[in-house]
């Protein structure tokens, strides 16, 4: 099956059956390794992506629901020297320890963020609860992303004035 | 125009700051490369692995089906195997089973294809005949040894421990005498389970043969070992074989040793297929067939004065081995070395046995025995405490070991002792004793209490180990006066490349930005000993502190007035060539350790830690939230804190999923539950906000003005602080993990509450 859609901004194609996983699209054809496989059953979140902005475990999203649709993974997000405030407080605050979580939280904090400029510690932990780490005990996690918030509402507030 | 000179001189020290780790930005944006996300190479086969699922037997034959099409398929068996042993401390475990299987996952056939979905069908088109024997997967029924199932009578592993009276007569009467002796006299017994690492990267490898040799690359701790593994099974030079560590996501121990076994697989479909092979676990077989945590029990018996005065420790630890002996003698040996707690004890026995059951070998996993004993020893103090009528922290307090005074195995702690001040710190943050005191909060169906553990954790191997070991590290000078550190210490996320980085960057004076750290790979790195043993930072930095320092006098020998470091570098280069020092760990000299009689300095140095959880129960459903964990712990050296506090948040989560809710289920020597939806680790919703502090008693030897190794020293606490904060809220006494709501409603249909 041809399947067209937008993968981090950029037109794209892939020919597969239309069961293959996204996840396999993604790190097969497209190229992008940023989304891992932990589990290949939904379970730990290394693979999600945001799917027209909600965020989505690829390992369970079929190719064949993909076409005409908008995919971002983790290297939409910001690269090497243009990293995004999330990515960058990520890095900086503890949030990333071994980094095979760290895609994954990232577009589930991404999601947030976009629907939730002032998160509580609550809100963030309920946000990346379909994300699993076994590094970090999730506290440097959840500050890296409630410091991400605080930047990104200075900047909002600094362009706005 | 600035001095560089007096640029570099005025430069900011690193450590003790928090730089952005070195890794960072890559494992932001997805472009970190662990081994399934290395391309393909020309060729490439994918490899799999047809296991026994017969937990005892004899292999009689493997039928492969003739009516599948074998054309396209590489079939390695133990005949093809140059030296069938995975090596490691005893020769007991083939790479693959010949003839007979130990263990329900015992590797039996190897597959490789280029097409997966042939793969597949090349699985389900072998069988293998297996005639099933009796098999023993409890720790008793194996001491028994009605069935024999390792060695002569099931038991790999035995130490003991005397001290005071118990040295006079290594019988159990002299302790007995002891005990009987005292005021106060408390037994009880204690167990731990299984427990999976559950690092988010499953493990994989990707092996091939050239005329360098062979090569494999994947997620690793211990390059080395896996060298030595290769050496061993292919009768190779040591120079034909190159191991290279992958970005790894996550080990916890449980990419120690297990690797070696998986390159070991994917070397031989490549040897004998003439392609690169690559072999990257599923969540379900990572989790059936790699090593867990040593399930263990323990017997105590103690004695003490009515004021609480702890004198005398009887012992005995058993823990589950599994069907090869693997790590489980040196597991054993940090257990019976931590047993006895952080306690002054004057009269000790502690006897510890490993014994084999006919289940997965259990391994390595942070802590290494000592969560076992540690669980074991904090849950008796409790009782101790509860007969006295005491606090169990001002009992622990009261008992804590201090500068001066002698271990379980009569070693005098000579300095860096935190733990009092850890205590302090843990205890004043959460209002410990007052709350303890009030008592617990009842709302409704809603029991809210605290529970303390305090705990210490040796750094680096045991004993004489780094003696024997002689860890190495090299560093080199590059253009433009920067250093590159080579090492076989691996990062596996515990940030060891910037914690390395930072060391260099401060002894040599030169700025944090102009270290670089090589990748491990055994053809250029030396062996700087296993990532393991809380010894990376503790140890291996120390050496890296060293050489740096060296590398840094040689340029500056050679500086005229008015150079740069980078220029004078450049013309040593020029001058002299390459210029590297290469320096070798020597433990103190002070190091004392009887290997035969289990006594002296069993670690030159321990991390302390106090731990303070506060739980909440639900009365109807049992279920246990951690509302709150305050930590302290003594890093010696906070070289990088955020680091530190990350290791120990990261460490004290993984104990209380422990506590809690993991839970691997056998039935007849498999695994019930070998995946993420029902081994269930901690969530984000699960864990506790964590508040930690760091605590700084100096070590003389550490790096960078005193680190110690503090890896496994979190893994060592939450349990017990857990299982008192419910005591606390419920009055439910539990000393057998873990404190799931089904064993917890039980312990209440037994309580007198329930009556």
């Amino acid at each position: 099956m041809k399947v067209a859609f937008k993968v981090n901004g950029v037109q794209r194609h892939v020919d597969m059956a239309p069961l293959a996983r996204l996840l396999d699209a993604l790190r097969g054809p497209l190229g992008l390794a940023g989304a891992k496989e932990g589990c290949g059953e939904g379970e730990c979140g290394t693979c999600a992506v945001l799917l027209d902005g909600v965020p989505v475990n690829s390992c369970l999203v079929p190719i064949g629901q993909c076409d005409g649709r908008e995919v971002v993974s983790v290297e939409g997000l910001g690269a090497i020297g243009h990293l995004s405030p999330l990515q960058a407080c990520m890095a900086e605050h503890g949030g990333a320890q071994c980094g095979i979580c760290t895609p994954g939280m990232l577009i589930a904090a991404e999601a947030l963020l976009r629907r939730n400029s002032d998160p509580t510690a609550h809100d963030v932990r309920t946000a990346i609860a379909g994300n699993l780490c076994r590094c970090t005990g999730y506290e440097r996690i959840v500050q890296s992303i409630l410091h991400a918030a605080y930047e990104l509402r200075s900047s909002d507030k600094g362009a706005a004035e | 125009m600035v001095d560089a000179k007096k640029a570099r001189e005025t430069r900011e020290p690193v450590v003790g700051e928090n730089v952005v780790r070195v890794d960072g930005a890559a494992k932001v944006t997805g472009g970190a490369r662990y081994v399934d996300d290395i391309p393909p190479m020309p060729g490439e086969l994918h490899g799999a692995t047809v296991r026994s699922r017969v937990p005892r037997g004899i292999l009689r034959a493997i039928a492969f089906d003739p009516s599948f099409d074998w054309s396209d398929v590489t079939v390695v068996t133990a005949k093809d195997v140059p030296d069938n042993v995975v090596q490691l401390i005893v020769d007991d475990q083939p790479v693959l089973a010949a003839e007979r299987i130990n263990h329900m996952y015992e590797p039996v056939v190897l597959l490789a294809c280029s097409d997966k979905a042939k793969l597949a069908r090349a699985y389900a088109a072998v069988t293998l005949d297996i005639e099933p024997l009796p098999a023993v997967f409890d720790m008793e029924e194996s001491l028994a040894a009605e069935t024999v199932i390792w060695g002569e009578a099931n038991v790999q592993n035995r130490y003991l421990i005397t001290k005071g009276a118990a040295d006079t007569d290594e019988s159990e009467a002299a302790i007995d005498v002891a005990i009987a002796a005292c005021e106060v006299v408390v037994r009880g017994s204690y167990s731990t389970h299984h427990q999976e690492q559950l690092y988010i990267e499953p493990n994989g490898m990707i092996a091939w043969w050239d005329e360098a040799g062979a090569h494999a690359t994947g997620s690793l701790q211990c390059p080395f070992y896996v060298h030595k593994a290769f050496k061993r099974c292919f009768h190779l030079e040591p120079e034909q074989i190159h191991i290279t560590q992958a970005v790894t996501g996550g080990g916890f121990g449980g990419k120690e040793e297990y690797p070696s076994l998986i390159a070991l697989h994917a070397a031989l479909l490549a040897k004998k297929s003439g392609r690169p092979v690559r072999i990257i676990y599923d969540r379900v077989e990572d989790i059936e067939a790699t090593t867990k945590r040593h399930p263990s029990r323990s017997w105590i018996e103690s004695g003490c004065d009515r004021d609480g005065t702890l004198r005398a420790l009887k012992m005995r630890v058993m823990m589950d081995a599994g069907a090869y002996v693997t790590l489980s003698p040196v597991v054993l040996s940090r257990g019976v070395l931590h047993a006895g707690g952080c306690y002054r004890w004057a009269d000790v026995r502690i006897e510890g046995i490993g014994v084999a059951t006919n289940t997965p070998p259990n391994g390595a996993f942070r802590g290494f025995g000592a969560p076992q004993t540690i669980w074991a020893i904090e849950r008796h103090l409790d009782a101790v405490a509860r007969q006295l009528g005491l606090d169990a922290g001002e009992l622990k307090v009261r008992n804590m070991l201090v500068e001066g005074d002698t271990t379980s195995t009569s070693q005098t702690l000579r300095g860096s002792v935190g733990g009092t001040e850890c205590v302090e710190r843990a205890f004043e943050a959460s209002d410990y004793l007052a709350r303890r005191r009030a008592g617990p909060s009842v709302l409704g169906r809603k029991a809210r209490g605290l529970g303390c553990a305090v705990f210490m954790h040796g750094g680096g191997f045991t004993g004489s180990g780094e003696r024997m070991l002689k860890g190495k590290v090299a560093v080199d000078l590059l253009a433009g006066g920067r250093l590159e550190i080579r090492s076989g210490s691996t990062d596996i996320g515990q940030g060891t490349e910037t914690v390395f980085a930072q060391i260099a960057a401060d002894a040599a004076g030169i700025p944090f930005e102009h270290v670089s750290v090589a990748v491990p790979s055994t053809t250029h790195v030396p062996d700087s000993g296993p990532t393991v043993a809380s010894r990376t930072v503790m140890v291996v930095g120390a050496i890296v502190e060293r050489a740096a320092k060296e590398l840094a006098a040689r340029v500056e020998a050679s500086r005229r007035p008015g150079e740069t470091f980078a220029a004078a570098g450049d013309r040593l280069l020029a001058k002299e060539g390459p210029q590297s020092a290469l320096v070798q760990y020597e433990p103190p000299a002070w190091v004392n350790w009887d290997d035969k009689k289990y006594k002296g300095d069993a670690y030159p140095v321990y991390a302390w830690m106090c731990d303070v959880a506060e739980v909440e129960v639900d009365l109807d459903t049992f279920e246990v939230k951690v509302l709150n964990f305050w930590s302290a712990a003594d890093v010696g050296k906070a070289i990088h804190p955020l680091m530190c506090k990350g290791q120990l948040e990261g460490g004290s989560l993984q104990a209380i999923g422990w506590a809690l809710s993991e839970e691997v289920v056998w039935k007849a020597g498999a695994i019930v539950n070998p995946r993420m939806t029902n081994y269930i680790i901690p969530t984000a919703l699960d864990a506790p906000p964590f508040e930690t502090f760091l605590v700084e008693a100096p070590y003389e030897h550490g790096p960078s003005g005193g680190a110690k190794g503090i890896g496994e020293l979190p893994m060592d606490g939450g349990a017990p602080a857990v299982a008192a904060a419910v005591e606390h809220a419920t009055g439910l006494i539990i000393n057998h993990l873990p404190l799931t709501p089904e064993r917890l409603f039980a312990a209440w249909l037994n309580s007198e509450a329930a009556q």
